[in-house]
């Protein structure tokens, strides 16, 4: 399996490895994946009014997972939370070069930070 | 100490140098073709064939007219119960014993996709589930057998986790049923003792890149003595092998399988005490530095040179991205297969899909060395270790969270 040197950067050094107190007003937490498919994202978000301004993950996966989930948190890191929720799957494909059978990890990926600003839009709601 | 360590020696064995230079001559001296009866070309190459057909013999406790040389393993796989079933199966030949195979879940693809074909071919076949550790029972034959079972399928070691069978008592009790008895050999020979005639075989396959020589040729054992096994040729073209399998010998390779196959018969004792020590020493090293570490096989009836561990909480592909420029090793995840479907044979056993998906085989051989043992369980506590900060699944189970009782969102 050839990775790009992109995902093995990602591999070698992650952005942002770690949690953030899930219980925080200001923390969203998205958990995404299921062990049984080899696939597991937990990407947190903290928001200050309306932007992220700091983002931490931890991936059980393969390197194009982990590549993926790093990937995220350091786009996010700095945008809106609606800025966030446009990055695609399609962008992390082209960023990390994934092949077609990866995708699936980049999916997850867009997955994981959607579900973040969902349950930090809930928590506000509340 | 070179890297990458190999320690995939299930997948393949390298030539071993005395193999090599045995097969040298017969490329470019002896070149002639085996079956050339008329000038001494073919009668220096039907001599070294027919060495090389001795030690085989002598290595699995046959005799010489019992060894059908074929392209591997698969080959023989293919020609043993298709050439059975049309055989025994068959009502053109005049006997109609059933079309009835017994095999089960773990065995390697080969036997699988022909128990498949076969299927298509009006065959019913029964697969049977092994317990936790991959192993099939004799109790579990014996309750799947029918008035119209035509062959059991086996295999002896797995060649994913290293679990063996009790293949001796299986194979009698096929012959106190009058059915046939095929074993997948390809992991076991030149590894553990093999006696067909004692371990009550009717059938077997062997390879030779499995044990020290070179890629392209193997063997069926056919028996020839109570029962005298019969089979219909899959190949076909000169009726070579006995009319078994035409087509001209690969003299060279089979020159070198033949010693190959002598060098693990008289090595064998020490070799298998040379695996199961580092097979052991890693094994015991990874666990002093490691928790949940989980065994894929049966500890007490395992090849000597092979183990299967699952590293709780961190995902095998990942693993082997962390280690693969210094050890090679092959891994049970989805992710490493072409089919993105989890070790086939873990499933059948029971380990959860995410154990499956943590999995790491080790193979030890023959070259390998303590120093490179002791490497690679600290490359493999490294990585493991630090996969498991990056993981979440981890972190909830410091937590103390139960992970079965999660709902996952999925995918």
């Amino acid at each position: 399996m050839a990775y790009s040197d992109k995902v093995i950067d990602h591999y070698d050094n992650p952005r942002n490895v770690g949690s953030l107190d899930k219980k925080a007003a200001d923390v969203g937490t998205g958990l995404v994946g299921a062990p049984e498919c080899g696939d597991v994202m937990k990407l947190q978000i903290q928001v200050e009014g309306d932007t992220i301004v700091d983002a931490k993950f931890k991936t059980f996966g393969c390197g194009s997972a982990i590549a993926s989930s790093s990937l995220a948190t350091e786009w996010i890191k700095g945008k809106t939370v609606n800025e966030a929720l446009s990055i695609t799957n399609t962008e992390i494909v082209e960023e990390l070069s994934l092949p077609p059978v990866k995708i699936h990890c980049s999916v997850l990926a867009e997955d994981a930070i959607k579900a973040a600003v969902s349950d930090y839009k809930t928590k506000q709601a509340k | 100490m070179k890297t990458p360590i190999y320690l995939d020696y299930q997948a393949t064995t390298p030539v071993d140098a005395r193999v090599l230079e045995v097969m040298l001559p017969y490329f470019t001296e002896h070149f002639g073709n085996a079956a050339s009866r008329n000038h001494p070309f073919g009668w220096k190459a039907e001599e070294a064939v027919d060495t090389a057909r001795d030690e085989v013999a002598k290595l699995i406790g046959a005799s010489a007219k019992e060894v059908v040389f074929t392209s591997g393993s698969t080959e023989a796989i293919n020609l043993a119960l298709k050439g059975a079933v049309e055989m025994y199966g068959a009502s053109d030949h005049g006997k109609i014993k059933g079309r009835h195979i017994i095999t089960s879940l773990v065995e390697h693809k080969a036997v699988l996709d022909t128990c498949k074909h076969l299927e298509t071919r009006g065959c019913e076949v029964t697969y049977l589930t092994p317990d936790s550790t991959g192993r099939v029972s004799v109790e579990q034959v014996a309750e799947a057998m029918r008035e119209d079972t035509l062959v059991v399928a086996l295999i002896w070691g797995n060649n994913e986790i290293g679990t063996i069978n009790p293949i001796r008592e299986i194979g009698a009790l096929c012959h106190e049923k009058n059915v046939l008895f095929f074993v997948d050999g390809t992991q076991a020979c030149g590894k553990i003792p093999v006696d067909v005639y004692e371990d009550n075989i009717d059938l077997m396959c062997l390879s030779a890149h499995k044990l020290y020589g070179p890629k392209g040729v193997g063997a069926l054992f056919v028996r020839r003595r109570k029962p005298r096994v019969r089979l219909v040729s899959q190949i076909d073209g000169g009726g070579h092998e006995r009319g078994m399998r035409s087509g001209t010998l690969n003299v060279t390779s089979l020159v070198g399988f033949g010693e190959a196959c002598r060098l693990c018969r008289v090595n064998l004792t020490e070799e298998i005490a040379h695996a199961t020590g580092l097979r052991d020493r890693l094994e015991a090293r990874i666990r002093a530095s490691l928790d949940e570490v989980h065994l894929n096989g049966n500890a007490e009836h395992l090849l000597p040179g092979c183990l299967n561990l699952s590293f709780a909480y961190v995902e095998g592909e990942s693993l082997l991205m962390g280690i693969n420029n210094e050890l090679a090793v092959s891994s049970g995840s989805a992710c490493t297969s072409a089919s993105l479907e989890p070790s086939h044979v873990l499933r059948a056993m029971g380990v959860g899909d995410e154990l499956a998906h943590s999995s790491i085989r080790f193979g030890i051989g023959r070259n390998t060395t303590e120093e490179e043992v002791d490497y690679a369980a600290d490359r493999i506590i490294e990585t493991v270790v630090r996969l498991r900060e990056l993981s979440p699944l981890y972190e909830m189970a410091l937590e103390g969270i139960d992970l079965s009782s999660v709902e996952w969102a999925g995918h």
